[in-house]
């Protein structure tokens, strides 16, 4: 064999699903409505809550709205009056919504946290002394270092690795999978996480977290939103957007003296109303809540991210570092074919090369002897006292069986043959043809001989998953360089390469070779992502950009990578781009139309502020507004409204297809730039006339 | 550092006064006065400035452009009235009022004053509409007039700079020729 | 017919000299030609300066500073000790403190706003040694930050951004004394005059009128107001005055001039950042709205000036002549005074106070758009960068990648730097205009009524925060609240932008690049120039439509009403 599989594929079939959906929406975080009923009455007592000074400076663009709000109190209260009070109203109104929609991202978040720490409450350690004896300790009390005992029933205390037995475990309660996987001792299969159940057997785990520190507590934190830090992106932004902000309060200020000098006089209220309409609250209000919503889609895919920094870095990704198997085929390499040589029969292959694999478990090992049952009816047969099984290590790599003086041998042919010709064996001419010819068409050849003689070579064939082309096609239309990782020869994984069109190959990879090409890509300015689970792929997720770790893998692998993905798919990565990419997008969607907005609401209030000095600004009143008064009131109207209206779309996020950066922006320039221009002229002469309707004015 | 900014701001200060201010000016003087030395000294001839307008009043000259400063070439500059400007408007109405008292059609550019307050041009039309007036007041045949005009159109450098203009100051020396010759 | 030919040379003109200048400059400032090194090497010894040796960007903008700041001290002292020096023909004595240091301040960053009037106010040598002085350098010293800035984008890790002196000399050596050389002698052979003999007296026999010409080094002067894009004028009548600009040819000349070394840094640009399409793409956004404010402002000039109409003359012919010179005609003094207001040369061949509302729109609208098309001569690339920043960062964020230009990624730093150095110029414009119009040595210098003395005041200070220096020239500047403020708005207007912008060329040319791919916002396409091309005018416009509302825009919709 050339290469075990890097990690455990998932069953083939959800594989395939995942292919096909694009992303999974199971878990322990069900998806909800984007406005449930339990989300949405929490949130809006948050959203008053939050109306507290103290939090409402960390958003400079909402905390001049609730400044500005005050002032129009105090004027309302000083000069009493429909529109001053209206004014007010909308204008504290704005600032609820904006905190309404965090508050909505942020309730949807706890919700799901909520369910986590019910799994983590509660839970009692069986842990061992040092003597051995066991004492009952609450999992909270729990040390790093402590072992503790679990047997089938047992909710596993906390995050560790097992240093004795091997047990099936229940890991629904983080992954969503029902099905049990096998966790054991030693190897890369050794982690278990708090708040799985063992099922079967008996395990000593030795734990790994810090108290609090668990994946489970970690998990908690994330949804919540609470360790949440402003993104890279998302400071850039809001620097931007405080710009904007601080330039509209002189705009607006001297307006003042330059309406004296033309004759005229504007109220503080009519003022404060143009700067709240003109400063970006669209974006202002709704930017946190595009950001918790972001990281929310990552874990409703199962994916966990340590940061959002590399939520973001995964959409600046420009090579993916793939897993061939379980990514690009579907795990399983299957035999197909027997190819005799030196005039053997392809029975008396099939039989050497079934005795070799009766003991191995591996899926291709159990697919020979499926194939040989198959094709010659031959079964599976009691072996005398006197045979000894040769397991498969990385040094030989081979594996066979030792029966009644035969020496039968299946495994790479380098190796193989090596062997054969060690033992004085002699290696038929024609089978380098066979090897190449088997590799050439992507599938594994296994050599399989009898002591000093070549029989043939057994043929695995690497399925590639359904509909992974046409993702690829998208990869490289968004700019993005697949690159497919595999042991396999050169030649099996050129052919493979070709039929996934993948974009490139690193065959015979080793850890080193990996970790070489990450860096190659680095050093020529691009952001690499990869998948890893295993010991050996910790240095190389750690270089990487975005390094996903397999939740089955080992916990060396979990805290190299800077997200963890608990369905332990690989194909998930690709997704993780696509979020990555649509929180960027969202952002910028929504900064473009609220800045677009602008246009709209100074047609619609400058005419009103200065039409005493000259009546002849009617001229700009394009949207023919009722009066001064209800043209103003409109414009603060939709400027509140809008916020609510956008709600679902940064919960949601901008639709995302993969397209080139062009076409995107293309289509998002015509969406929320245009888009952005024309609706509020609608949207304002709507709302004025509901208020000239209903007598407001 | 501080100090050897200074030291080298100080230097190159010293530097391109000589070299910038004193040697590329004399530098361009001494070519100007070698080889265009009439109009590196401003275009003089017997009468002043062709470049330079001047008043003159009455229909006995053809006239130059009504100017804020009165052609005075030490405050050169525009009216500086905006275009819905009261006092503009009152100005140029006077400027009709004047030019239809000499029987002269009132024109754009002989009722407006320039941007260099020193025009020293009008529009071959504005010429011709002042031939009839000039003709009248000097009793000479409106053709000779009119000739004379046509003889002093500049048009166009290369068919397409600038606009066609008429020079007060060469038109009027060249009508007081044409009156010295009649015998007018 | 011939405004069209007139147009389609000047295209070709700055075709030839984008294309030309353009690789010649990336000469220069690669240092890579040393024609005139003779001259050169000498000026390195004398000012202690290691060509060889770079700084960083913060020892550039010390060395920007203090070269400036000596430069303002010597205009000043140079103006107020006027009637001690030579080469005052006419004992014009010392020039009062606060206009010497107004005007100071105006040279030094390329403003070169005039509260005076040249030929009663400065003497030759003021005019040749501190002002024409001042146009040079200041001219060099803008296009060293952009080349600075140009270097930010094209270096990989690296520490430094050029050194300031050599960039002030080879701008000098090789690009604007060479040009202004040849160019004063086409300006002296069409009319300019050049001479040192002071004003003289003339006496018409034909009307007895008697007139004092002044004269002086003019045409000299008018070569590098016009390529270094300051637009200070010998006379008070600027580019409209027969002297400085004789004939129809001379006004094509200062127009190619003006424009020579903005366009051309497009090139530059693309040459230097590895991809001519990137500078064309900058350089088609700068064509597209200098287009379309020349075609308002020549449809509008073209229309007529009202109150000449309200006078009773209907017919107005070739439009509005109110402050034109005939010897240009209404469409080339309008393409004229575009170009100069675009350009931050802020020269003029006609009366901007006296051009229709919406043609003075047009060049004040101009300067509110940054000055960026083109710009003065590295102002105006280094501040269409800026935009072009801002830009890419909401574009980048729309495609979903972090936000890069031309290989360097757009980050917290680069984004707080530009919006900055964006936002400085209006918000300064804005809250000078509002004290100005809220104190009464600021409400009565306008000289008209109405919505246009508004302007007067707006336009000042726009212009003067844009480095411009053209004016709506009525207003009576030369006092003391005006002079100080708006000394005050040139400084923020030049400093308080160079130095965000050198601290950006540090910042990216510390960066390591970013490899581009199908999934990156390309920078050199249409769709890209079209959005910054909306992210100009959308800034410019938010920021200013209240103010143009109250100024040129109530006035052209007072139709029938004088003010």
């Amino acid at each position: 064999m050339s290469a075990r599989p890097m990690q455990p594929a998932p069953p083939a079939s959800e594989a395939l699903d995942e292919v096909a959906r694009g992303s999974g929406a199971r878990g322990v975080v069900s998806r909800r409505g984007l406005f449930d009923r339990e989300i949405i009455v929490p949130a809006l007592g948050a959203a008053v809550r939050k109306l507290d000074p103290r939090v409402q400076v960390r958003n400079p663009v909402m905390f001049v709205v609730l400044v500005g709000t005050l002032v129009t109190l105090a004027e309302s209260i000083a000069h009493p009056g429909l529109f001053d009070w209206s004014i007010t109203g909308w204008l504290f109104l704005t600032v609820v919504f904006a905190n309404f929609a965090e508050a909505v991202a942020e309730g949807r978040g706890k919700a799901q946290a909520d369910t986590l720490r019910k799994m983590r409450a509660d839970t009692l350690a069986r842990r061992l002394s040092d003597g051995g004896a066991e004492e009952q300790v609450q999992a909270a009390e729990l040390q790093r270092g402590d072992l503790v005992v679990c047997e089938a029933g047992d909710v596993i205390p906390s995050d560790g690795e097992i240093v004795e037995g091997v047990a099936s475990v229940d890991e629904s309660a983080i992954t969503g999978e029902s099905a049990p996987v096998i966790r054991e001792s030693g190897g890369d299969r050794s982690a278990v996480t708090g708040g799985t159940k063992v099922l079967s057997d008996r395990i000593v785990v030795r734990i790994t977290a810090e108290r609090g520190q668990t994946f489970l507590d970690r998990m908690i934190h994330l949804v919540e939103g609470a360790s949440r830090q402003k993104t890279p992106n998302e400071v850039a932004l809001t620097i931007l957007l405080a710009a904007l902000t601080l330039v509209f309060l002189p705009v607006v200020v001297v307006l003042d003296p330059f309406a004296r000098f033309s004759g005229t006089n504007v109220s503080v209220v009519v003022l404060i109303a143009l700067l709240v309409c003109l400063i970006p609250t669209t974006i202002g209000a709704l930017l946190s809540a595009i950001g918790i919503a972001g990281m929310d889609r990552l874990v409703q895919r199962n994916v966990l991210a340590m940061s959002g920094r590399a939520v973001e870095a995964a959409g600046d990704v420009q090579t993916l570092l793939l897993d061939k198997t379980g990514t690009i085929t579907l795990g399983n390499r299957m035999a197909s074919a027997f190819l005799p040589v030196g005039g053997r029969s392809e029975e008396e292959l099939a039989d050497a090369a079934q005795l070799a694999s009766l003991a191995d478990e591996t899926p291709e090992g159990r697919s020979i002897v499926v194939l040989a049952k198959d094709r010659f009816n031959l079964r599976e047969r009691d072996l005398g006292p006197d045979h000894a099984f040769v397991p498969f290590t990385a040094q030989t790599r081979m594996s066979g069986l030792d029966v009644d003086h035969r020496a039968i041998r299946k495994g790479a042919a380098e190796s193989v043959k090596r062997w054969v010709v060690d033992q004085g064996g002699q290696v038929p001419a024609e089978l380098d043809g066979i090897v190449e010819k088997v590799a050439r068409a992507g599938s594994t050849p296994l050599v399989v001989a009898d002591g000093r003689e070549v029989l043939g070579v057994v043929e695995l064939k690497d399925v590639v998953k359904q509909g992974i082309r046409e993702r690829f096609e998208e990869m490289r239309q968004m700019g993005i360089r697949t690159v497919m990782i595999t042991g396999d020869n050169p030649l099996t994984a050129a052919a493979i390469a070709q039929e996934a069109g993948v974009d490139d190959y690193l065959a015979e990879a080793t850890p080193e070779a990996k970790m070489a090409l990450i860096k190659a890509e680095q050093e020529g300015g691009k952001l690499v992502a990869m998948t890893g689970d295993g010991t050996n792929d910790a240095p190389a997720l750690a270089q990487a950009d975005v390094g996903v770790a397999m939740n089955t893998g080992t916990t060396a692998a979990k805290e190299a990578g800077n997200m963890v993905d608990l369905d332990s798919n690989p194909t998930k990565l690709i997704d993780v781009v696509e979020i990555g990419k649509q929180l960027l997008i969202t952002r910028g969607a929504l900064t473009t139309f609220s800045i677009a907005n602008d246009v709209a609401k100074y047609f619609a209030i400058i005419p009103a502020l200065f039409l005493t000095a000259y009546p002849q600004l009617k001229t700009l009143n394009v949207m023919h507004l009722h009066s001064p008064t209800s043209a103003v009131l409109s414009a603060v109207i939709f400027n509140a409204l809008i916020i609510v209206a956008l709600i679902p779309l940064a919960l949601r996020g901008v639709r995302f297809r993969p397209m080139s950066a062009g076409a995107i922006l293309r289509r998002n320039v015509f969406v929320y730039g245009v888009g952005g221009i024309i609706l509020p002229f609608l949207g304002i002469k709507l709302i004025d006339l509901v208020l000239t309707a209903l007598r407001w004015y | 550092m501080l100090l050897r900014q200074l030291f080298r701001s100080v230097v190159a200060s010293v530097l391109f006064f000589v070299l910038l201010g004193l040697a590329y000016p004399a530098i361009e003087t001494g070519i100007g006065q070698a080889f265009f030395s009439h109009q590196a000294n401003g275009s003089l001839g017997p009468n002043g400035s062709t470049l330079i307008g001047q008043t003159f009043t009455g229909p006995r000259w053809f006239q130059g452009r009504p100017e804020p400063s009165g052609n005075n070439p030490l405050a050169s500059g525009g009216s500086n009235l905006g275009p819905r400007s009261k006092v503009l408007a009152a100005d140029v109405r006077h400027e009709v009022a004047v030019l239809q008292k000499e029987g002269i059609t009132p024109r754009n550019a002989l009722v407006t004053s320039s941007g260099s307050g020193l025009d020293p041009d009008i529009t071959p039309a504005d010429a011709y509409a002042e031939a009839p007036a000039v003709a009248r007041a000097n009793h000479l045949p409106l053709a000779a007039v009119r000739h004379l005009v046509a003889r002093h159109v500049t048009g166009r450098e290369l068919g397409f700079l600038g606009s066609p203009y008429v020079n007060v100051l060469q038109l009027n020396e060249a009508l007081a020729h044409l009156k010295g010759s009649t015998g007018a | 017919m011939s405004y069209l030919w007139f147009i389609l040379a000047l295209v070709v003109v700055l075709g030839l000299l984008w294309r030309f200048l353009g690789a010649y400059m990336v000469a220069v400032y690669d240092g890579t030609t040393h024609w005139l090194g003779f001259v050169e090497r000498p000026v390195y010894k004398l000012l202690r300066v290691d060509a060889e040796a770079e700084q960083s960007w913060q020892r550039y903008g010390m060395s920007l500073i203090v070269y400036s700041g000596v430069a303002i001290l010597v205009v000043y002292l140079m103006l107020r000790l006027q009637g001690s020096l030579p080469l005052d023909p006419q004992h014009l004595g010392a020039v009062s403190p606060a206009l010497s240091f107004n005007t100071a301040v105006s040279f030094v960053t390329n403003t070169n706003w005039q509260n005076y009037a040249g030929e009663t106010t400065m003497s030759y040598l003021s005019q040749m040694g501190a002002l024409a002085v001042q146009n040079f350098a200041s001219a060099s010293v803008g296009i060293g930050v952009a080349v600075a800035l140009i270097r930010g984008f094209s270096r990989k890790g690296s520490a430094t951004i050029g050194n300031f002196w050599v960039d002030l000399v080879r701008g000098i050596l090789y690009i604007l004394l060479p040009i202004s050389l040849l160019a004063t002698i086409v300006f002296m052979a069409q009319g300019g005059v050049q001479t040192f003999a002071g004003p003289v007296h003339v006496h018409d026999v034909l009307n007895g009128v008697r007139q004092t010409i002044p004269r002086g080094p003019v045409a000299s002067q008018e070569a590098i107001k016009q390529l270094g894009t300051n637009g200070g004028g010998f006379f008070n009548a600027n580019g409209a005055h027969p002297y400085e600009n004789p004939t129809g040819l001379t006004n094509f000349l200062s127009i190619v001039l003006l424009l020579a070394i903005p366009v051309a840094l497009t090139h530059t640009f693309g040459k230097m950042v590895g991809n001519v399409r990137q500078g064309v793409a900058v350089l088609a956004v700068m064509a597209l709205i200098f287009g379309a404010w020349l075609g308002i402002a020549s449809y509008a000039e073209h229309v007529g000036n009202p109150a000449v109409a309200a006078a009773g003359v209907t017919h107005q012919g070739a439009g509005n002549m109110e402050g034109k010179e005939v010897r240009f005609g209404v469409q080339q003094s309008t393409i004229y005074n575009v170009a100069s207001t675009q350009t931050s040369t802020g020269s003029v061949d006609s009366a901007n106070d006296s051009y229709t509302p919406m043609g003075g729109f047009a060049m004040l609208s101009g300067m509110m758009f940054g000055d960026v098309t083109p710009g003065g001569v590295g102002s105006g690339l280094y501040t269409i960068l800026l935009f072009a920043i801002i830009t890419v960062f909401i574009g980048g964020l729309m495609v979903g990648r972090t936000p890069e230009y031309l290989g360097k990624k757009i980050q917290a730093r680069e984004v707080k730097l530009a919006a900055f150095a964006v936002l400085v110029m209006p918000m300064t414009v804005l809250v000078m205009t509002g004290i100005a119009v809220s104190i009464h040595a600021g409400r009565v210098a306008p000289l008209n009524a109405g919505p246009h003395g508004f302007s007067e005041i707006l336009y000042a200070f726009t212009s003067q925060g844009n480095n411009n220096g053209s004016a709506f020239a009525g207003l009576s500047s030369n006092t003391a609240f005006y002079n100080v403020s708006g000394a005050i708005t040139m400084l923020l207007g030049r400093f308080a932008i160079i130095v965000p912008v050198l601290a950006l060329a540090g910042s990216l040319a510390a960066k390591q690049h970013v490899a581009a791919s199908a999934g990156t916002f390309r920078t050199d396409t249409p769709l890209y120039a079209g959005l910054l091309v909306g992210v100009v005018l959308i800034v410019g416009a938010l920021t200013f439509f209240p103010a143009v509302a109250l100024g040129p825009i109530a006035e052209q919709l007072s139709t029938g009403r004088l003010f």
